[in-house]
């Protein structure tokens, strides 16, 4: 008796527009996957003569393929680094101010301020990093050199022009600024009233308070903003291209002339005046962006479920 | 450690809605006083001043005096802060913080005063605070699992002992047990009737059992009309409340021909 009803599963009413939704989200979610892989398959095949190609193929002073790809991911990576470095702090910063301490009418002005900054073009903030930042910045870094020298990263000689891999750093921590601030001002506001009052009546003060309920359950999307800020960097070509005269060495020393560029500005630079192998070395070098971002997001994404039982999602 | 509270003459204004009108009370130390009345009678509200948390809604004031032992509340220079870490507070849905496990819950509170605290020391209070909870030997195992894996009522006495763990001394209580199954209240109320022996607790109750079962002395609240302040009706001793009120409102509202 219970194994004939169980054998007749109950079908629910297809309706045409469940049908619709379904077969909708179904291609949207399809569509994503196909482009990547697309894109994926794409590099990969354009790359494999740049993994077997001659030493005299290569601009510059190389060997192989490897030893060229290395000072370009460095420097992705360092500058992508040092940029988060300098935004993280300062976007949870504006956020909680605009979540939790600025005046109602003065945060929505704020926030909408904050969101225009994203809206401008990489190129801009290029030109504003030669402009304005770099000349207003070498005095800073020649009295940084000469003061804090004997520091690894402060080591001299300084950049006459103030063009360094620390100016680029700078550049991309405004570009990154945005998107960080927005996700994590709307993460913050999503704090239930129930966690901040629980803190509150046990005597936490407003900054208590955010340490004991508004962080930790914005953790993963803090997190999260982060890494698209991060994805934002690591990509980011003509700002970085406009500002850096590159040197293809690893360099940590932030203030000197000889800078490590990145991946993406590397074939901004080069790509107009290669051919034959030349192109596939460069794409090669866009599959190993590619892989770089890939594994920083699987990195995060590990840090995120770790300690899954306690994000407040339950 | 458990305190008397005096209210004299108390309004509270949300910016310029008048919501509770002309409250003066006394509350003896470790007795539990039940609030009462209808829905948006202005008891939460009022349950709120004793511990300044009425000042986390945007606009909210106060007219009037609430002394602890003779202190007041809102005398100049009295830090909110310092206030909510004497009168502690349990809500009406269990909020255990669920970034935090068992353990870190209770210690919440007391970590803010003393952030080095030994381990062994740390250890100690966990126990003697979900002691006093009547959580202890439920969670005793799973102490650094989070707070979000216990039940509703389980959840709700972690809370308690998060708020007995800082040693304070009033307990408000807004409606500890709305969210609970039966069992779940019973073991509250069983709890309630324990902590009184150190503690000053006043609750805010829908539930009129509750309120005769658990309760010392039982206050009125009522409101004329939508829009209208709430008042204090009347205030006495829960079983006169209950069985001889002398307004005819309370006696229509406890009898249930009312609210």
């Amino acid at each position: 008796m219970t194994t004939a009803v169980d054998r007749i599963a109950i079908k629910a009413k297809e309706r045409p527009g469940d049908r619709i939704f379904s077969t909708a989200t179904l291609v949207a979610g399809g569509l994503i996957l196909g482009v990547l892989a697309a894109v994926a398959a794409f590099l990969l095949i354009q790359s494999i003569p740049a993994f077997v190609a001659e030493p005299d193929d290569f601009k510059g002073d190389f060997t192989n393929f490897w030893s060229y790809v290395a000072p370009l991911a460095f420097g992705t990576l360092w500058s992508a680094f040092l940029a988060l470095l300098m935004a993280i702090p300062v976007a949870i910063g504006i956020a909680l101010f605009i979540s939790h301490y600025a005046p109602r009418k003065l945060a929505a002005g704020l926030g909408y301020i904050i969101d225009l900054l994203a809206a401008v073009p990489s190129v801009v903030f290029g030109l504003w990093g030669i402009g304005v930042l770099a000349p207003m910045l070498q005095p800073f870094y020649a009295n940084l050199v000469e003061w804090f020298g004997w520091f690894p990263l402060f080591a001299g000689p300084v950049s006459g022009t103030g063009r360094t891999i620390f100016t680029v750093a700078i550049v991309l921590a405004v570009m990154v600024l945005p998107i960080i601030t927005a996700i994590c001002r709307e993460i913050f506001l999503q704090t239930p009233v129930l966690y901040e009052e629980a803190s509150l009546a046990l005597g936490a003060t407003r900054w208590e308070m955010i340490t004991m309920a508004v962080l930790p359950f914005g953790r993963a999307g803090i997190i999260s903003a982060a890494m698209l800020g991060l994805g934002r960097a690591l990509g980011e070509t003509m700002a970085v291209a406009m500002v850096l005269s590159p040197s293809p060495q690893i360099l940590f020393q932030l203030l000197t002339s000889q800078n490590p560029t990145t991946i993406a500005a590397n074939i901004a630079l080069n790509f107009p005046e290669a051919h034959g192998v030349g192109v596939n070395i460069l794409l090669a070098t866009g599959l190993m962006l590619f892989v770089i971002t890939l594994i920083v997001n699987m990195i995060a994404r590990l840090i995120i479920n770790r300690r899954k039982a306690f994000s407040g999602a339950n | 450690m458990s305190k008397r509270i005096e209210v004299n003459d108390l309004d509270v204004y949300y910016s310029k809605f008048l919501a509770v009108e002309g409250v003066s009370l006394t509350i003896e130390p470790r007795t539990v006083t039940a609030l009462i009345g209808p829905s948006g009678c202005g008891k939460s509200t009022f349950l709120r001043t004793l511990n300044r948390m009425h000042e986390v809604i945007p606009g909210a004031r106060v007219d009037g005096e609430v002394l602890i032992d003779g202190n007041n509340l809102y005398g100049p220079g009295v830090d909110p802060v310092l206030v909510r870490r004497q009168v502690g507070m349990v809500f009406q849905r269990p909020n255990p913080f669920p970034t935090m496990s068992i353990g870190d819950n209770v210690l919440a509170g007391v970590k803010l005063n003393n952030r080095r605290m030994p381990k062994s020391e740390g250890d100690d209070l966990i126990e003697k605070s979900l002691r006093g909870a009547n959580l202890w030997n439920e969670v005793k195992d799973r102490l650094d699992k989070p707070g979000s894996s216990l039940s509703g009522g389980q959840q709700q006495r972690l809370c308690i002992a998060r708020a007995i763990a800082v040693q304070p001394d009033v307990i408000l209580m807004d409606e500890p047990c709305s969210a609970l199954d039966p069992i779940s209240t019973l073991a509250i109320e069983d709890l309630i009737e324990e902590m009184k022996t150190d503690f000053t607790i006043v609750i805010v109750t829908h539930n009129m059992q509750q309120a005769s079962r658990v309760s010392d002395r039982t206050a009125f609240f009522n409101i004329a009309g939508t829009g209208k302040p709430g008042k204090l009706i009347e205030y006495d001793d829960t079983t006169t409340i209950f069985s001889n009120p002398t307004v005819q409102a309370t006696e229509d509202y406890v009898s249930g021909r009312f609210g």
